[in-house]
């Protein structure tokens, strides 16, 4: 067992990491709950070719029509007109370039599932490992045998985010994967070359399309993942940082479950209470700025998101190293 | 006494909150010595075996082994050191062999060879290859104590080792224990079962409330214990002036110097007196003359947990 240690230290990350099956219950969640949503989501296209026909200009001039039909009423709320405004000139700009913005098939099955799972369906999965990667050695005493090796603790530690990142890495891969897989049964495997809008900028309620270019769905699904992926490691490093800080692995699942919980609220609550944007919960949705969705709060940008996002996972790897090379194991 | 010091603690201290846990621990363990670590639970020897494996940052002093500083130069120290500190913990989910082999990866030099050896040396060669969810509580401490001696450590530190184990299970550990240091090895054990230290170790430090109260060899630290005679006189009284009236010394409350098992067995007349036990032939016979009776004569042998009990006043031990 000559290799380098900190491979070594790897290599007995994976092993706990895989005899654990923690991301067997992953590989299960996914297994299940993505047929559900396909069937659903065929379900619903199956109704609207009943109600439209085969023609999705049909579809999408009765979808135009319904949300402008919405802006004159009193009862919507101003927040609501305007993304419906923005949805109606998008729509439009898809009408305008002859391009179906929802082709039914596998590929955009994954990509308009991954837009609703990147802020938190995702980031619960890895918190679910993420969570417990550290704690798991408090709750069970192991701490004590791992860290009493003659090895510095922050190898220890640095060992476990490798492979917490390389576990994230897999987990978005894997979501891709299954989706496609699964969802190709019900629509079919096609679809990597349908053209998808992206590049609308928004100001206000207004969408200003001279950005807008279009790129094969494949290139879109990639871009996609850098994203979630991102995501993925931020939510990861959180965890991590919760997991290194709170002894018991039910009190760290608790914790990041509860703020990623909270910043979906947050999200719908549109808030107007700017300053919500520097939490890192409200700024998981990345993908929604690809598809041009309006973001949560006024002021939002990808390059603004992504930086809150870097600076709370640097923010919390200083404070994970800090504490856990530092800390007394007094349990 | 020419054997290497494998641990050197100097004025080891540690304060938590306010607290002052442990307030100066000094002493050394050589090599192929059993050194024992003695006191009651919340005397402040978990928290001091803790900072020997450096689980705990001391707040002064400090802890060598085999010369190297554990704080400072964890990776060379630690590389000397095999311990199980509580309960022997391993990862459940994950056989035996595949527990070793988790700890075999962070040690420099051990193989798969070295493995099968100390899975052979505690006798778990049968059931190495099954999950440890499957162990016996005996089979975990097999397996702890394999872990330890996995990197072919200098000093052993066995945290209560004792703790859930049947007397049969003692006795063999202790046999084991005694075989390790005759190779060569130094070992520390902790423990609050006073009686269980006394057969096995060559040296023991006593600690009480964060403090050493004494160190030195189970023998010598016996024989600067101070002997009891009891003596069951009638009539009681005038026995028991004249054992006073022949300058000894005549304790009133026996229940803080002696064992609960010698308390038991005393009777109503029983006169515990403080005394060497060469002195009875000649009070004996003085008291015949004056006319007490005397039924019965008791010499209670010293024991660690009698030094113990007169070094704290009577702290419990449990």
């Amino acid at each position: 067992m000559n290799k380098s240690l900190m491979i070594s230290l790897i290599q007995n990350e994976m092993i706990k990491m895989i005899q654990k099956k923690r991301f067997y219950v992953v590989l299960l969640v996914l297994l299940v709950l993505v047929p559900i949503f396909a069937y659903a989501q065929m379900k619903q296209a199956e109704d609207k070719i009943e109600k439209y026909g085969s023609d999705w200009r049909r579809e999408v001039q009765q979808a135009i029509t319904d949300n402008q039909n919405s802006l004159g009423s009193d009862r919507v709320p101003e927040e609501w007109k305007k993304y419906r405004q923005i949805y109606i000139q998008q729509l439009k700009y898809y009408l305008e370039h002859d391009v179906n913005p929802a082709q039914p098939g596998g590929v955009s099955f994954t990509r308009e599932f991954l837009d609703n799972a990147s802020s938190l369906f995702i980031p619960l999965l890895i918190m679910g490992i993420g969570s417990d990667i550290v704690s798991s050695e408090r709750t069970s005493g192991t701490i004590k045998v791992l860290l009493t090796r003659p090895v510095r603790r922050w190898k220890i530690l640095l060992s476990k985010l490798i492979t917490l990142m390389m576990f994230v890495s897999l987990i978005v891969l894997s979501t891709f994967v299954i989706c496609y897989l699964i969802s190709g049964l019900f629509f079919g495997y096609r679809g990597f070359d349908a053209p998808v809008f992206t590049g609308f900028q928004l100001s206000g309620s207004d969408v200003d399309v001279s950005a807008v270019h279009a790129v094969p769905q494949w290139k879109y699904l990639f871009m996609q993942a850098g994203l979630v992926w991102f995501v993925g490691v931020t939510v990861a490093v959180l965890a991590f940082m919760v997991s290194v800080l709170v002894r018991s692995t039910a009190a760290s699942i608790v914790i990041m479950m509860a703020s990623l919980i909270a910043g979906s609220i947050l999200s719908n609550m549109a808030s107007s209470w700017a300053s919500a944007k520097y939490l890192f919960m409200v700024n998981l949705g990345l993908t929604n700025y690809l598809a041009g969705t309006p973001a949560p709060i006024e002021g939002m940008t990808l390059g603004f998101s992504l930086a809150v996002l870097g600076l709370w996972a640097a923010a919390s790897l200083v404070v994970s190293f800090l504490v856990f090379t530092k800390q007394d194991i007094l349990h | 006494m020419g054997a290497e010091t494998v641990l050197q603690v100097e004025h080891l201290k540690k304060k938590i909150g306010a607290k002052w846990i442990v307030k100066d621990v000094s002493f050394e363990v050589r090599a192929g010595e059993i050194f024992g670590f003695l006191g009651p639970n919340g005397a402040g020897k978990t928290t001091t075996i803790r900072m020997l494996v450096d689980l705990i940052r001391p707040t002064e002093g400090s802890v060598r082994v085999c010369g190297f500083d554990v704080n400072r130069e964890p990776e060379r120290a630690l590389a000397f050191v095999g311990s199980i500190v509580e309960n022997p913990e391993v990862y459940s989910y994950l056989t035996g062999f595949e527990n070793l082999e988790q700890f075999a990866r962070m040690m420099p030099g051990v193989d798969r060879k070295r493995i099968v050896e100390v899975s052979e040396m505690v006798g778990l060669q049968e059931r190495i290859h099954d999950k440890v969810k499957t162990y016996s509580l005996g089979m975990r401490q097999r397996l702890g104590i394999a872990q330890a001696l996995l990197g072919r450590p200098k000093l052993l530190i066995l945290d209560e080792p004792t703790n859930g184990l049947d007397p049969k299970g003692i006795k063999e550990l202790r046999q084991f224990i005694r075989g390790l240091a005759e190779e060569g090895l130094g070992v520390l054990v902790s423990s609050h079962l006073l009686s269980e230290i006394q057969l096995l170790c060559d040296r023991v430090a006593i600690i009480s409330r964060g403090s050493v109260l004494a160190v030195g060899k189970v023998s010598e630290l016996i024989r600067e214990s101070a002997g009891y005679v009891i003596w069951e006189l009638s009539p009681k009284a005038e026995g028991r002036a004249l054992l006073e009236a022949s300058g000894i010394q005549v304790i009133e409350r026996a229940e803080e110097v002696l064992d609960d098992a010698v308390l038991a067995g005393m009777s109503a007349n029983s006169v515990v007196a403080q005394m060497p036990g060469e002195d009875v032939p000649e009070l004996l016979s003085s008291l015949v003359a004056a006319g007490v009776k005397v039924s019965a004569v008791h010499k209670i042998n010293p024991t660690l947990e009698q030094l113990f009990l007169e070094m704290t006043g009577g702290e419990t031990i449990e």
